[in-house]
């Protein structure tokens, strides 16, 4: 009997230790956030769940410009329980969709726990820009906040006669993890939903660094600069003709991935920095045009010119390519807010894109939380070390995971879902 | 109804030239200094029938919405999850003709061996096809067709080419299509025939085979997130056929 209750004891002992040991196999920051998580480690989630792609206008007296005459509704996605349950919104980070991987991933993650699911697409996405964004100029958090909140109201009132709710909470990953701190900021405020719980998901610290930290592996990794980027291109594919002979097949997903990983071993962190600069630069090419036709800045397309759906835009893809953050920044968004904000200096307006201007109250508001990874490759120095200051107990930092790849693993999203569902408070 | 649509719209692109008011200004990074003769781009295409292409492109997604996607949802509504599972498995059977054609005309015979083996399998411990076996022992499927085999012997893709309904095409490929079309409905139908299946079974076949082709296929027409949604496809569509001719 003594032997069996031991075996027991240490049966239960080792099944707890083996689920609360974070366990995620990429050490190198780039290779975390290129080749994300394979499935043996990811968290086993719904292949479907039941979610509805809902449209709403923003602005009714907004006129959607002729070459973008497909984004006539702002779209979002909502899953709903059956019972009462907390509604939780999510927001995507820089470039991406309501309906993006990772936002899938958190998506079921939260309907699986029983929550009613609101995603929204990051307001420097194309679709957010066009129909949502006030000024059509994206980057400044402020104003993002109050465009988010916005959209939020609307949808709520949207869906609030078919659900019961019992709160709210509000998370986001990267950009949209930052966006979530100064959404909860304004709603202390504004008071519409009194967030309960308030969790960010891998943020920078300063949006000017990080984006700086972006633009360079670009710049910095495509052998001979910018003016090479198709040789580089067709290295790419070389490689892809390279992978296809060693596996016999193509799939783009992160289980391939792996499998190539494993048998090729690590690509140079050089190729892998130059993936994540161009994966960056091709969502800010999209926020660019966007942003330029929205407000009519003339900062790629001529001022006054009328865009028209069938016009050719290759020219224009070419000069956004070689459009940095930096350029945008000193192009159209400073010029822009300096116009709306006479005498605000470049410094200032950079500081006030940056956690550190609400450093106050994310000290004090003890229902947000942080998660991020040691080697999260868009902090700058000293910026891991500042958000340890900051939250203190509240944060939740892994060694590796690099940005946002480790997200669907499952230590990971048991404790994104448990911050939530955890009646103590943030940090238990 | 088809044809309503393509009238109102090649219409609507012609009515729709906006008045300009404001006169226009040079923009900060123009493209006349930021594109640099000589530097290639891979988002450059062989595209002269660009403006026709364009109107194409807005009439396949404004197909998608108002015609083909209903269709779609209303087939996916009715039919259970593995129905439909069974109903693509068998149509993907029945189009490995086409791998196997092409394979044997390039003389690539480990491509046609894989085929046959899995048409083989599929169809015989499959259920009639209903089951994809082969995939499942890891008998990858293969992927060829006339256009492939043109460019196998040399053909260039020559002017890219936005297809109503199929979409993204060439001029090569869309008569490597034609070819295909052609062959498979000339076995396909044969082998109806000699079933003595009536014309209205027949037609009902190749209507649910084109509605299973859409819901097997997961793209959506302007859910890329991109302004530059046409270029893009463009650019990956004409890769991808590169790299199918090659290999």
């Amino acid at each position: 009997m003594r032997k069996l209750l031991l075996m027991l004891f240490i049966l239960l002992l080792t099944s707890t230790a083996w689920a609360s040991v974070y366990d995620y196999p990429f050490i190198n920051g780039y290779e975390a956030t290129v080749l994300g998580t394979p499935s043996l480690y990811r968290a086993a989630l719904p292949e479907k769940i039941p979610s509805k792609m809902m449209e709403l206008t923003v602005f009714a007296e907004r006129k959607i410009p002729g070459v973008f005459w497909y984004q006539n509704k702002f779209r979002y996605s909502f899953s709903s329980q059956k019972g009462e349950a907390p509604l939780i919104f999510v927001i995507a980070g820089t470039g991406a969709s309501f309906y993006s991987a990772k936002m899938r991933v958190l998506q079921k993650a939260f309907y699986q726990a029983g929550f009613h699911v609101i995603c929204l697409s990051s307001p420097t996405y194309f679709n957010f820009i066009v129909t949502a964004s006030k000024s059509g100029v994206p980057g400044n958090l402020i104003e993002d906040s109050r465009d988010l909140y916005r959209v939020m109201q609307l949808a709520w009132e949207q869906v609030k006669d078919k659900i019961k709710v019992s709160e709210f909470y509000l998370t986001g990953y990267s950009l949209g993890a930052a966006q979530a701190a100064f959404v909860a900021k304004l709603d202390e405020d504004r008071r519409r939903f009194n967030f309960r719980k308030v969790l960010m998901i891998n943020p920078p610290v300063s949006l000017y660094n990080s984006v700086k930290i972006l633009d360079g592996m670009l710049e910095d990794n495509i052998p001979g600069g910018l003016d090479h980027f198709y040789e580089f291109w067709e290295e790419m594919m070389r490689r892809l003709s390279e992978t296809y002979k060693l596996m016999g097949y193509i799939e783009f997903t992160e289980n391939f991935l792996y499998d190539v990983y494993r048998k090729k071993g690590p690509p140079s962190e050089e190729f892998l920095a130059a993936l994540i600069g161009i994966s960056f630069r091709i969502s800010s090419e999209n926020m660019v045009f966007a942003a330029d036709v929205m407000s009519n800045a003339g900062f790629i397309v001529p001022k006054n010119r009328v865009l028209s759906a069938t016009d050719p835009l290759t020219d224009y893809v070419k000069v956004a390519a070689r459009t940095s953050f930096e350029d945008y920044f000193d192009g159209l968004f400073y010029p822009y807010f300096a116009s709306q904000h006479p005498g605000i200096s470049k410094e200032a307006l950079i500081e006030s894109m940056s956690l550190k201007s609400i450093e106050l109250y994310l000290q004090r508001a003890r229902k947000i939380g942080l998660v991020t990874n040691e080697d999260d490759i868009i902090l700058a120095p000293g910026e891991l070390d500042y958000l340890v200051k900051v939250f203190g107990a509240r944060a939740k930092i892994y060694p590796n995971g690099g940005h946002c790849g480790n997200i669907a693993e499952k230590n990971n999203i048991n404790y994104i879902v448990g911050f939530f569902r955890n009646e103590r408070g943030a940090g238990q | 109804m088809l044809m309503v649509l393509l009238v109102g719209f090649l219409g609507y692109g012609c009515a729709s030239t906006p008045v300009q008011k404001e006169p226009e200004i040079p923009p900060k990074r123009p493209v006349s200094e930021f594109v640099k003769k000589g530097v290639k781009y891979p988002i450059d295409a062989y595209d002269p029938w660009e403006g026709m292409n364009r109107r194409i492109y807005i009439f396949n997604a404004l197909f998608d919405q108002y015609v083909f996607l209903p269709i779609v949802r209303g087939y996916e509504f009715i039919t259970p999850d593995f129905t439909q599972k069974g109903v693509s498995n068998f149509y993907n059977n029945v189009h490995e003709i086409t791998t196997l054609i092409n394979s044997l005309l390039q003389f690539k015979m480990q491509k046609f061996g894989i085929t046959l083996s899995r048409i083989l399998l599929n169809t015989t411990i499959g259920a009639a096809g209903l089951l994809d076996v082969s995939t499942a022992l890891e008998i990858r499927k293969q992927n060829e067709d006339f256009g492939q085999t043109l460019g196998f012997y040399g053909m260039g893709p020559g002017p890219y080419l936005v297809l109503p309904v199929f979409g993204p095409s060439s001029l090569r490929d869309a008569g490597g299509l034609a070819v295909d079309v052609v062959s498979y409905s000339y076995i396909t139908g044969a082998v109806m025939d000699e079933a003595d299946l009536n014309w209205q079974i027949q037609l009902g076949v190749t209507v649910l085979d084109a509605i299973d082709t859409r819901h097997q296929q997961s793209f959506r027409y302007y859910a890329t997130g991109t302004p530059f949604e046409y270029e893009l496809i463009r650019m990956l569509y004409l890769r991808k056929r590169e790299f199918e001719v090659e290999h």
